[in-house]
């Protein structure tokens, strides 16, 4: 469904991506880990292009969308729902009006069905209460919930999520988790989601890439990921108290 | 050898840079013009009205401060080199062909810059940095449709309005002082104001306006959309399109009138 063949993206002086291939399947839920500026987001914008590689190819459904007119991209484009890091609301306009624009801007609908339709992916996650509030005066977890609400909106196939969880608490972040993993199960989306939260990562992920200094230094599923030999993985998961033996394994098999 | 070669590479360097984000800007602005017949579609009919409100309202208190006040500095300065001669009757028209002219749409210009285009700047921009921008096109809403064409829309249509405005003011500022300082009587002030100028100084006053309007929200939306680095690429996004805006508008204000009086 997606996948990048040997990409590589220079921003500045660094090698963000060096050389970088992998494939994400249909109905997975794939999670992209690294640390602070490895290069996660870079990779989302490559799959929309909202960056372009300076080598190597992005295909998506078989499709290389590298040099898509203005068209096809559009085409390649709908496919998607992304929810931005900083959820990337328009301010100026309420909760219901920004998960209203994609549906105002694209289709001609009458206004109840527009009502319908938003009303239904509000009450979805729980937001009926906020949606004549702008995005300035509801908590950083509201505008993440508005800012996903309005990127399944489209019904789209894909949706990336970038760190959907930083920045909430505790029992919202689980709350989130849960959405993305029923989105999976009920509706056959597929989902990339960047995050610094490996629970959630191993709670979610069907497979768990982790980038560092530009290159994937592991791609597995989660039980493969927590015995990686690799170093980087090791201390990574060592940082959020998780060990290869232990009641994280459960956790995955639940 | 080596620093001159340097140096003449950077400048190079600086000219294209220079020459590209022209371009952009201009790709820009035509885009935003074919979408001009979209103004008052079901789409951006919102957006348009609202900036055009912006834009006549957020600086009118300015306007008319500044437009008063330049007529009042015309006139006194004008008039006390005409006292010399004795022929103080026609600060009327010296300030009514300068304020039709240039004075009118270059202050007009200068006011809606500083304000209405810095805060379209510092929009767009901190659009940018929370990549409400990267949404739209990932939604597939062209923001040149989207954000650039009501703005376009509203400060090319607001902008005349504002100049004549601002004329009638700084006319008005200079028949008080004529009448105050310079014992000009109002109506002889009229008299010789509306002989002397003529309609020509009228279209082309406001055809200047019209398009320092296109250069303020062109110049503004470019830098908005040009903005890197978080909080204080914004600010600085801001401040350059003010000064540029400026510039542009002297450059452009001197070749209009060139254009027509030579
Ligand atoms: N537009 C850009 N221009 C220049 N450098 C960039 C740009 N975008 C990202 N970078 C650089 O690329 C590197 C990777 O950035 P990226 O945003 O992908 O990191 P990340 O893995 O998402 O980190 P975080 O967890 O902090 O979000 C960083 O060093 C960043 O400075
Ligand atoms: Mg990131």
């Amino acid at each position: 469904m997606i996948r990048f063949e040997n990409v590589t993206k220079v921003l500045g002086r660094k090698t963000v991506l060096d050389n970088v291939s992998f494939e994400v399947g249909e109905g997975e839920t794939f999670v992209i880990v690294g640390l602070s500026g490895a290069g996660k987001s870079v990779t989302l914008k490559h799959m929309i292009r909202l960056m372009m590689p300076d080598s190597g190819d992005i295909v998506i459904d078989g499709e290389v969308i590298n040099h898509l007119g203005r068209r096809a991209l559009q085409e390649v484009r709908s496919k998607f729902g992304v929810l931005f890091q900083s959820a990337a609301l328009l301010q100026w306009m309420t909760v219901f009006e920004n998960v209203a624009l994609p549906l105002r801007e694209h289709l001609r609908l009458p206004e109840e069905e527009i009502q319908q339709r938003v009303n239904e992916r509000l009450e979805m996650l729980n937001l009926l209460d906020a949606a004549g509030k702008f995005p300035a005066d509801i908590s950083g977890g509201m505008q993440k919930r508005a800012g996903l609400a309005r990127a399944i909106i489209m019904n789209p196939k894909i949706v990336l999520y970038d760190e959907p969880t930083s920045g909430l608490d505790p029992v919202t972040s689980r709350r989130i988790d849960d959405m993305i993993v029923d989105m999976r199960e009920r509706l056959g989306i597929t989902s990339v989601v960047v995050t610094h939260d490996l629970h959630s990562a191993l709670a979610i992920g069907t497979r768990i890439m982790m980038l560092h200094q530009g290159r994937i230094v592991e791609n597995a599923p989660p039980e493969a990921f927590i015995r990686s030999s690799d170093e980087t993985v090791q201390s990574f998961l060592e940082s959020q108290y998780i060990t290869k033996k232990g009641k994280w394994e459960e956790l995955i098999h639940e | 050898m080596n620093y001159p070669v340097r140096s003449a590479e950077r400048v190079g360097g600086k000219v294209l840079q220079l020459l590209h984000n022209a371009g952009h800007a201009l790709v820009m602005l035509l885009e935003a013009t074919l979408y001009i017949r979209l103004a008052f579609g079901n789409r951006s009919r919102r957006e348009t009205v609202t900036q055009m409100y912006v834009t006549g309202i957020k600086s009118l208190a300015v306007i008319t401060v500044v437009a008063l006040f330049t007529g009042m500095i015309l006139a006194l300065q004008t008039g006390l080199e005409l006292r010399r001669y004795g022929q103080e009757v026609y600060i009327g028209s010296a300030v009514a062909v300068s304020m039709i002219r240039e004075m009118g749409p270059f202050m007009t210009g200068l006011i809606i810059a500083a304000s209405v285009g810095s805060a379209i700047a510092a929009q767009i921009g901190t659009m940018v940095v929370s990549e409400e921008i990267s949404a739209l096109e990932v939604m597939s809403i062209n923001p040149n449709r989207f954000l650039v064409m009501p703005r376009l829309f509203a400060l090319a249509v607001m902008m005349p309005i504002l100049a004549v405005y601002t004329n009638i003011l700084g006319i008005l500022g200079g028949a008080v002082v004529g009448s105050t300082q310079l014992g000009v009587s109002v109506q002889s002030y009229m008299d010789n104001a509306t002989q002397f100028a003529t309609n020509k100084d009228l279209y082309v006053g406001l055809f200047k306006a019209f398009v320092f309007g296109i250069i303020i929200t062109t110049v503004s939306c470019h830098q908005g959309f040009m903005t890197r680095e978080g909080a204080v690429g914004v600010g600085k996004a801001t401040r350059r399109s003010v000064i540029l805006s400026f510039l542009t508008i002297l450059v452009v204000g001197y070749m209009i009138t060139r254009l027509f009086y030579i």
